[in-house]
């Protein structure tokens, strides 16, 4: 039972599943000979071949539209997508085709097509490398979105989307790619889609966030201690969002601060604020704050730091929650 | 990559005038087979005469007008095997009837009723593509899919001018030259997107010379001449059987109808072009041609077209016998396994609607 980065989770699950199901093929730029540009797919063309792990022209709504392709062909395609921002030329085929056509065949034909990508900022990266697009794709009818925030989240969690019979969008926090290495269960490791899962227990407020934000509020409960006791919740998959466990957490701690690093409006936080009004509004003993992204372009690297939520600004919501 | 420089320039043609321009003939083409054609080609003309009736007798919706365009739809479909697949975009809503699908089915689309919505393994053809050229893409995936597969299916996208114009045309074709896809990219350009004419689409001089850069042949036919679509779509066909890779054909007509039954080309069109058009249809001339063969009589012909007239009447009868859709279809067929809010969602519904 090794100890793995994410990124190597992420290889592994991939591996796993070309192993355990020969339908399973994955397609994308530069995932064959070089391995993909963080190595997500290192080792899978040598061991599967140019026809299971394959090179393709650099044209993401080729990819995808391809991929439907390829669904009907009777393929299960995993599609990488370089970076974040390279995926908004596939919103097209996302959109238009992706989430519609198992709807448009009345269920006869499956679309069981996984998108994977790295996300988000922090690395330091030029412009368009540090976007976080979920809300584009939560938003789509027919699409699953799962982020893991740990190694074994992120195996499980793209093993479950490779086997789902529905399109799954499986964003992949590229900051942690090689930051904590973890135990990551050996073998078949599926994480069933649509639970979240609590990775602090606590009483006084619930943090919610998914992908790299999990750290933050991690960080943010510890730097806490002593002053009030919080709640993590790792949502792990946004669609279908584990409303159930949501809403306990927050019957439990009575607050609920939500961090997100996309930009605010129409953000998924507001998607959780949204569900915590509807179903636990008494429950709440304040207001529900969000802290993302601004609603600005993603800034140059010297200032994104000041863009991404901070464990301070964290802190500054959870204490004017606990302030009301 | 010699063989495919240069495209071609003039249009494939077959069938003569009856006077100067002399008729040609498809090898491997028997009677029977070029009766079936044109029973093809009837059918095709028949629902799209008759769904014009229909939409301003307000039994259907909105409809994509395909006059003269079945020369390009029959004679393509003809050349294939019944396990290649169809990509159809709305300008070919009514293709699937060349592979028996019911006329109800095509109707019910066009009425916006579930019954229209049907299972592309059924008859080899994919949803009908509403956005434009974004199903190339999807036929160079299921070519390349199959092959790796070791299938021997070949796929067939059919697009208009405008679509040339997009993205997706030029990622699916690019993957379709790449992959070496068993795929034929069909452009029936009849040179008008709506109101563009295709003189602003595009500043090559043929749609067909785009094909070079993609590593594929790139082939022109006058697309209301039946058997020449017929022959090159076999030529391509073979080529991607025997793993020669893509083919892009460009089929060139001139719209003689509307874009849709909400369009109005009086506005834009060239009115004495389309007179002309008309004159030279693609079913009239078909016939004209087997007449001039002995294959076909004008008894037989009548009897075709009682025979087509007869499915559409029976089309609409049983599309507008539907029964009213179960409002659980919108909810249903979104997800194989769907979030539970779907389930609380209809819930409500039925509450609300009484139902």
């Amino acid at each position: 039972v090794p100890d793995l980065y994410l990124v190597e989770a992420v290889n592994d699950a991939l591996h796993v599943e070309l192993e355990r199901d020969p339908s399973v093929l994955v397609l994308g730029e530069d995932v064959g000979r070089l391995g993909g540009v963080f190595r997500a797919t290192a080792g899978l063309q040598e061991r599967f071949g140019v026809d299971r792990c394959v090179d393709t022209p650099l044209a993401e709504a080729g990819i995808l539209g391809t991929a439907v392709g390829l669904c009907m062909a009777g393929w299960r395609p995993v599609c990488e997508m370089q970076y974040d921002a390279f995926s908004y030329p596939a919103l097209d085929q996302l959109i238009n085709h992706v989430g519609r056509y198992r709807w448009r065949t009345r269920g006869k034909m499956s679309f069981p097509l996984t998108i994977r990508m790295p996300y988000g900022g922090g690395v330091r990266a030029p412009e368009l490398h540090d976007d976080s697009p979920e809300t584009y794709y939560v938003h789509t009818p027919g699409v699953k979105v799962a982020i893991p925030s740990t190694p074994a989240d992120a195996k499980g969690l793209l093993a479950a989307a490779i086997r789902d019979p529905d399109p799954v969008v499986v964003f992949e926090p590229k900051l942690h790619y090689r930051t904590t290495k973890e135990e990551v269960p050996d073998g078949e490791y599926v994480v069933p889609l649509g639970q979240a899962r609590v990775a602090r227990q606590g009483t006084d407020v619930t943090l919610v966030g998914y992908g790299a934000m999990v750290h933050v509020a991690l960080r943010v409960a510890e730097a806490l201690e002593g002053e009030a006791s919080a709640e993590v919740l790792d949502l792990r998959t946004l669609k279908p969002l584990d409303e159930d466990a949501l809403v306990a957490s927050v019957r439990k701690t009575g607050r609920a601060v939500v961090v997100q690093e996309a930009p605010r409006v129409v953000g998924f936080a507001a998607e959780v604020a949204a569900v915590l009004a509807e179903r636990a509004i008494f429950d709440l003993r304040g207001p529900v704050i969000r802290v993302t992204g601004y609603d600005v372009p993603y800034p140059y690297w010297q200032l994104e730091d000041a863009y991404v939520p901070s464990v301070a600004r964290v802190v500054d919501a959870v204490r004017r929650v606990l302030a009301a | 990559v010699s063989q495919v420089l240069p495209a071609e320039g003039d249009l494939r043609r077959i069938i003569g005038d009856g006077e100067a321009l002399p008729d040609g003939e498809v090898d491997g083409l028997t009677p029977d087979d070029l009766l079936a054609l044109y029973r093809g080609l009837v059918l095709l003309r028949t629902y799209d005469e008759r769904s014009l009736v229909y939409h301003r007798q307000g039994r259907i919706g909105t409809y994509a007008i395909f006059w003269n365009h079945e020369a390009m739809q029959a004679g393509s479909v003809f050349a294939l095997e019944g396990r290649d697949w169809i990509f159809p975009s709305y300008r070919e809503s009514a293709i699937g009837l060349l592979r028996g699908m019911p006329v109800s089915t095509v109707l019910s689309w066009w009425r916006g009723h579930p019954a229209g919505w049907w299972n592309p393994e059924d008859f080899g053809v994919a949803s009908i593509c509403v956005p434009i050229a974004t199903h190339v893409p999807h036929a160079v995936g299921f070519a390349w899919g199959s092959a790796l597969k070791g299938e021997d299916r070949v796929s067939i996208a059919y697009f208009g001018d405008g679509a040339t114009s997009e993205g997706s045309f030029h990622e699916g074709a690019t993957f379709a030259g790449v992959m070496k896809a068993p795929a034929i990219l069909f452009c029936n350009n009849n040179q008008w997107a709506i109101s563009t004419p295709v003189s602003q689409q595009t500043a090559a001089a043929t749609l067909a010379e785009k094909a070079i850069g993609y590593g594929m042949p790139g082939v022109r036919v006058d697309g209301a001449d039946v058997l020449a679509v017929y022959e090159a779509t076999r030529e391509a066909a073979a080529r991607a059987r025997t793993g020669g890779g893509p083919t892009f054909i460009e089929a060139v007509t001139y719209r003689s109808a509307p874009h849709a039954t909400a369009d109005d080309p009086s506005t834009y069109i060239d009115e004495a072009r389309v007179e002309e058009e008309k004159e030279h249809e693609c079913v009239g001339r078909f016939g004209r041609y087997l007449e001039r063969r002995g294959v076909l009589t004008e008894s037989v012909a009548e009897e075709i077209r009682t025979e087509a007239l007869e499915l559409v009447r029976t089309g609409i009868v049983e599309a507008e016998a539907e029964p009213p859709p179960d409002p659980a279809l919108v909810f249903e067929h979104a997800y194989a396994d769907p979030p539970p809010s779907l389930a609380f969602d209809l819930e409500e519904l039925r509450r609300i609607l009484g139902a």
